[in-house]
């Protein structure tokens, strides 16, 4: 009941952020809904109990992500994204919607396929233990993520040098 | 020692079996009731250190402070915010109102659901995840969006450089936080902020004794980058009036300056409270192995423990804010990303090569 009550709030401030995030023409005012949004499926994740993933969200896209995008927004000159008119086009609109349309058919399908919704329902809410989660992190076993964990520790090792050496670059044209 | 859970266990029983209430309104009415406490708690507070701060002021500076209202002037603080509370909310022109009145709401909802975090009492808990800490570091960073967002939305250039001067700073300091609280976990190997106290309990068990070396290089860096996080000491660039026009609050009057001010002052009892709750016990009394001693020390209450060591903590920062000129936003980059962020990597690995090989207390 209670659960219900909270996913029809959180429901609607995930999509009314979500349309006027793509509906506002102030960039900055498009940011904080996105920021909301990103509150919103944050709340989804407490409600499911699985606590580790909504403090991962509200940290890195709440308080990383956003932010981030928000110097970007600060670091480009104003007067290009002020008065950005862009145009709809048919062509485009339908095709847009023939994605969407796609992907909307995709999740259904594999939700009813799956049963997930049944068998989330059977499942009891348990807080995931903190021990399982970092265990499954840097574990090798089956069901064990190491690799993945590596692998993208070197992607973002990659991603920060390669951030250095373009920030560097410029510097040294001067 | 006192539990708490005595306390909150008969009230869900005088809720659901002497009343009659079902799960919904009992959980709704406890929730609502917890959340009236938790917000009266952080006025009370707010005003008792804001309070300490001018008096202690006051005497680094071989002055009295405040002294005209009531008697050694206890009642100044009430004037003040009397005067907050009435003065006239404007907005600045062709700024953007909405996220003008939105931003010291994020600012206040960060200090919040991270004073929710504090351990009070033996059983008096608020918010007791099993990620404890890491939510505890994740809720505190929607301040950022907050502080950037003001000065954004004021229409104010300086606002706009001081808010982005603030936003780099809490960035770069919430890095050597997060460190710090993860080389205390490893030691005790839960982030339950319940849990972390529970370790604690016993003669000479405080994570501070317990870990010596890195934990107390652990608890002075935690404090320095705690002292930047709360936007004091002489990291308060955002303070600095005469030099740079204040910061991203300048066009703020009434309540939404009363929000950041609010915020600014349990930002500080909220990090000594971290710092407390981590290295210093929380509410675990001090006990040093002798029973009559140990008796003794148990039989005081748990909050007593907790504000005692808190307000310590606080002092301290006061007396570091008070001492230290301001630095440069240079310099304040300096510091953390060379000097405390390697110190808190080395600190860190040296912590685990002591948890390893079991070299703790």
């Amino acid at each position: 009941m209670a659960n219900i009550i909270m996913f029809g709030i959180l429901a609607v401030v995930i999509l009314g952020s979500a349309v006027m995030c793509v509906a506002t023409k102030r960039i900055m005012r498009a940011a904080t809904f996105l920021l909301f949004v990103l509150f919103g499926v944050a709340g989804l994740y407490f409600i499911l109990d699985y606590t580790f993933l909504g403090a991962a969200q509200l940290s890195i896209y709440a308080g990383g992500i956003t932010m981030m995008y928000i110097f970007a927004i600060q670091l480009v000159n104003r007067r290009t994204l002020q008065g950005l008119v862009e145009h709809v086009k048919g062509s485009r609109a339908i095709g847009a919607a023939l994605v969407t349309l796609a992907g909307f058919l995709t999740v259904t399908i594999v939700l009813l396929k799956n049963e997930f919704l049944f068998r989330a329902c059977e499942v009891a809410d348990e807080e995931v233990s903190m021990n399982v989660i970092g265990e499954a992190l840097v574990g090798s076993e089956k069901y064990q993520y190491v690799l993945p964990f590596e692998f993208i520790s070197v992607f973002l090792l990659a991603c920060i040098i390669g951030g250095i050496v373009v920030a560097r670059k410029e510097k040294e044209d001067k | 020692m006192f539990d708490f859970s005595n306390v909150t266990i008969w009230f869900d029983a005088l809720l659901r079996q002497t009343l009659g209430l079902g799960d919904f309104w009992s959980i709704l009415i406890e929730c609502i009731l917890v959340g009236v406490l938790i917000l009266a708690g952080y006025a009370i507070l707010a005003i008792c250190l804001i309070f300490m701060e001018r008096k202690v002021c006051a005497y680094f500076q071989c002055r009295l402070g405040p002294m005209r209202v009531g008697p050694w002037g206890i009642f100044q603080v009430f004037a003040d915010v009397l005067k907050m509370l009435i003065k006239e909310i404007f907005t600045v022109d062709k700024a953007d109102k909405l996220l003008y009145f939105v931003a010291p709401f994020l600012v206040i909802i960060a200090s919040v659901g991270t004073f929710s975090f504090l351990p009070w009492n033996n059983g008096a808990e608020v918010l007791n995840f099993n990620v404890g800490v890491f939510l505890l570091t994740a809720v505190s960073s929607i301040g950022v969006v907050g502080i950037f967002l003001a000065g954004w939305a004021s229409n104010n250039k300086y606002s706009v450089v001081s808010a982005m001067r603030g936003a780099v700073q809490l960035i770069s300091y919430e890095m050597s936080l997060g460190l710090c609280l993860i080389t205390a976990v490893i030691l005790t190997g839960t982030m339950q902020v319940s849990g972390i106290v529970e370790a604690q309990v016993g003669p000479w068990n405080w994570l501070i004794f317990k870990g010596h070396v890195p934990a107390i290089i652990a608890f002075l860096v935690f404090l320095v980058a705690g002292n930047a996080e709360a936007n004091r000491g002489p990291f308060d660039l955002a303070e600095a009036e005469s030099e740079l026009t204040a910061g991203y609050h300048t066009e703020y009057s009434g309540m939404g300056f009363g929000f950041y001010y609010l915020a600014e002052y349990l930002n500080l009892f909220v990090v000594s409270g971290i710092a407390t709750t981590v290295f210093l016990g929380g509410w675990a009394p001090v006990n040093i192995g002798i029973e009559g001693f140990d008796g003794i020390m148990n039989l005081i209450p748990g909050i007593v423990w907790f504000l005692g060591k808190t307000f310590a903590v606080v002092w301290l920062l006061m007396w570091v804010r008070w001492t230290f000129p301001r630095l440069r936003i240079d310099q304040i980059l300096k510091l953390e990303w060379k000097y405390l962020m390697p110190l808190c990597l080395i600190n860190l690995v040296l912590m685990t090569i002591i948890v390893a090989f079991g070299w703790h207390f």
